[in-house]
């Protein structure tokens, strides 16, 4: 039977064999790397809007890996949430792919990088698949080690230090939900997170299933960088080579922190209020440590690197407080702040390439110097911070209307007190680096190269067009799908476990 | 041979190694190639395979070894073992699943049955086991930097 859902693991495939065909053949051939990576990131660029075009017509999709049915099987399930998520992951991924050729050029082994670069985004794509608890495991893992080593791809003391670090804290919180997965398993008796859920509505939830609740929120809180278990994320961001800062932050945390809370909480154990106001409370509580920690940063890197605490806090109070309006504003939001961040991160390292320097106070004047960068990275400063035509005012603005409508009228005023604290800190950033006297030494920087603004300028076109993009059908379509996905709760279990036989 | 006198263990564990690495390497081969009907597979064998080279390793030091098995030649190895497990997969998608099984399945308990099973453990093998010796290989060519030495 070849039927429309061959694309489902394609998704996969795809960039598999990608990072191993460069891995064997990037060395004695010069442009393979930068070739392939550009192509199979725009491949699968083009599969992901192709996969909202059939979601739109043909609804929730799933395939059994090798013929054998779920939950014998490894199901995949393709609904709105996947879609969501894969448009943001690939669309992301595509960017950074383009920013690299220009970028990684001052390292060595390229083909490295795209290897590993690759085997991530296999990694994202798999967990967001997926429709197997275990399975979702192991892509989370794929995509966890990728990291540790991309973080410590320019072989830095500081870097092989955060790395480390990263690796030790993230490892701790795969544990967590290993043996969440464990007892989840020993519950149920089943792996298909469908199944699970219809096992669960069955047998009632006992106490294991508070446990596992814990368990995950610990381990994929950890992956997402919520407050108490933020400590690996400032390190790590900065450490890493510019492309890949932008990738952990832009979806590596999405996908594998916030995705996953997403899937299981509200499509497999169903949501409900002790969970719900744990998420909105962690999710304020990041919100504002993570701002006021970034405020006195000088790094650039580093202060951007909280930011993602803090607008990781905007997602998951939207998503926490569980009524349609939250759920999409948190969704919107996830998608801008993974391209106004992304666009961040490039920017800092194209100042850092033409510069060599991260430090915002050695700094200055570089808008003479560097007008792409300076203006690409004033609409993502904005974008950040939430002024009017941008996206991110738009995705904020949704956030507090619906905390407001909820009754939530504290969780509304912190939104707000950190959106300003988020703007303070980006005057600070502009001022420093873009603004004011050129210094002697600067006075030979140039512009960075084509690729590199290329992507800058596609990113930022996305942070306009996202603005715009509120008002229109498109936001229904996209955003609407994803919001419905969740908000339908456990029926996911009755759609996927229909669409299978 | 005078060279390799001086590098490596002593004569005694070189004779028992050249007598049993062929032994570990066969066992390696059987586990991989039997692994559809005992216990074992793909994982269990290419670690087997890897630890003959291991054991070459360190009883007559790393230049044997790698002239045995090059680095640039495992990661080659690793590679192809990547990319032969993905094409099964694709080639079970050309023919209708991804994974599916389009090889005859044959009789059970059988060498030659379970259709694609067999192939993919040897994939699996040369991925784990090149794999594994890549990073022994990396762990043993390490080179500490300076820093180490100021604590002395």
């Amino acid at each position: 039977m070849m039927d429309i859902s061959y694309i489902i693991p394609l998704f996969v495939a795809v960039p598999l064999a990608g990072a191993f065909l460069i891995a064997l053949l990037g060395k004695s051939i010069k442009k393979f790397p930068d070739v392939m990576g550009v192509l199979i990131t725009l491949i699968l660029c083009i599969l992901s809007v192709k996969s909202v075009l059939i979601h739109n017509t043909y609804g929730i999709l799933t395939y059994s890996a090798g013929g054998w049915n779920p939950p014998v099987g490894i199901g995949m399930v393709l609904d709105g949430l996947a879609v969501f998520m894969l448009v943001t992951v690939n669309v992301l991924a595509f960017c950074v792919a383009v920013y690299s050729v220009d970028y990684m050029e001052k390292f060595t082994a390229k083909w490295k990088f795209y290897t590993l670069f690759l085997l991530m985004l296999t990694g994202m794509n798999g967990v967001v698949i997926t429709g197997d608890i275990f399975n979702l495991f192991v892509f989370l893992e794929i995509a966890a080690v990728a990291s540790y080593a991309l973080v410590a791809f320019g072989t830095e003391k500081h870097e092989i230090e955060a790395a480390f670090k990263y690796a030790i804290m993230s490892t701790v919180g795969s544990l967590f939900i290993l043996l969440g997965i464990v007892f989840l398993y020993s519950y149920t008796s089943t792996l298909n997170m469908a199944d699970i859920a219809n096992v669960i509505m069955l047998q009632g939830k006992g106490n294991i299933i508070l446990l596992v609740s814990v368990l995950f929120l610990m381990g994929f809180g950890l992956k997402a960088a919520l407050v108490p278990f933020h400590a690996w994320l400032p390190d790590a961001h900065p450490s890493a080579p510019a492309p890949i800062s932008a990738m952990l932050s832009g979806v590596l945390i999405k996908s594998l922190g916030v995705y996953t809370i997403c899937r299981i909480f509200f499509n497999v154990f169903g949501i409900n209020p002790a969970i719900s106001s744990t998420l909105m409370f962690l999710g304020v509580l990041s919100m504002l440590v993570g701002v006021v920690l970034a405020i006195g940063q000088w790094d650039f890197k580093r202060l951007l690197a909280y930011h993602s605490i803090s607008q990781i806090g905007y997602v998951i109070l939207g998503i926490g407080l569980g009524t349609p309006l939250g759920i999409m504003g948190g969704f919107f939001h996830l998608f801008n702040h993974s391209v106004f961040k992304s666009l961040l991160f490039l920017n800092s390292g194209a100042v850092e390439y033409a510069t060599g320097t991260r430090d915002l106070q050695k700094m200055g004047g570089l808008k003479e110097k560097m007008p792409l960068t300076y203006s690409t990275n004033l609409v993502a400063s904005m974008s950040i911070a939430g002024i009017p035509p941008f996206n991110g005012f738009w995705s904020k603005l949704i956030i507090i209307i619906a905390a407001v409508e909820a009754g939530k009228f504290g969780y509304a005023f912190c939104a707000v007190l950190a959106s300003i604290l988020t703007l303070a800190s980006f005057m600070k950033v502009m001022k420093y680096a873009y603004f004011g006297d050129l210094r002697e030494k600067w006075k030979a920087v140039k512009e960075v190269p084509f690729f590199m603004k290329l992507s800058m300028v596609m990113l930022s076109l996305i942070c306009l067009v996202g603005g715009i993009l509120v008002f229109g059908d498109i936001l229904q379509g996209f955003l609407g799908s994803a919001q419905e996905a969740l908000s339908r709760g456990t029926e996911y279990a009755f759609t996927v476990l229909q669409g299978i036989k | 041979m005078s060279r390799e006198k001086t590098k490596g263990m002593s004569i005694i564990v070189k004779t028992i190694t050249r007598l049993t690495v062929g032994l570990v390497l066969l066992y390696g081969i059987y586990i991989v190639l039997h692994g559809h009907v005992s216990p074992g597979g793909g994982f269990a064998g290419g670690v087997i395979i890897t630890l003959s080279f291991v054991h070459l390793v360190l009883a007559y030091g790393k230049d044997t070894a790698l002239k045995k098995l090059s680095k640039a030649r495992a990661s080659f190895l690793e590679n192809m073992g990547a990319i032969l497990f993905l094409s099964i997969a694709l080639l079970g998608f050309m023919g209708g699943y991804f994974f599916s099984n389009f090889i005859p399945k044959g009789e059970p308990f059988h060498l030659f049955s379970a259709g694609i099973i067999p192939i993919s453990n040897i994939a699996i093998s040369l991925k784990v086991g090149a794999g594994l010796f890549s990073i022994f290989v990396a762990l043993v060519l390490l080179k500490l930097k300076p820093t180490s030495e100021k604590k002395k």
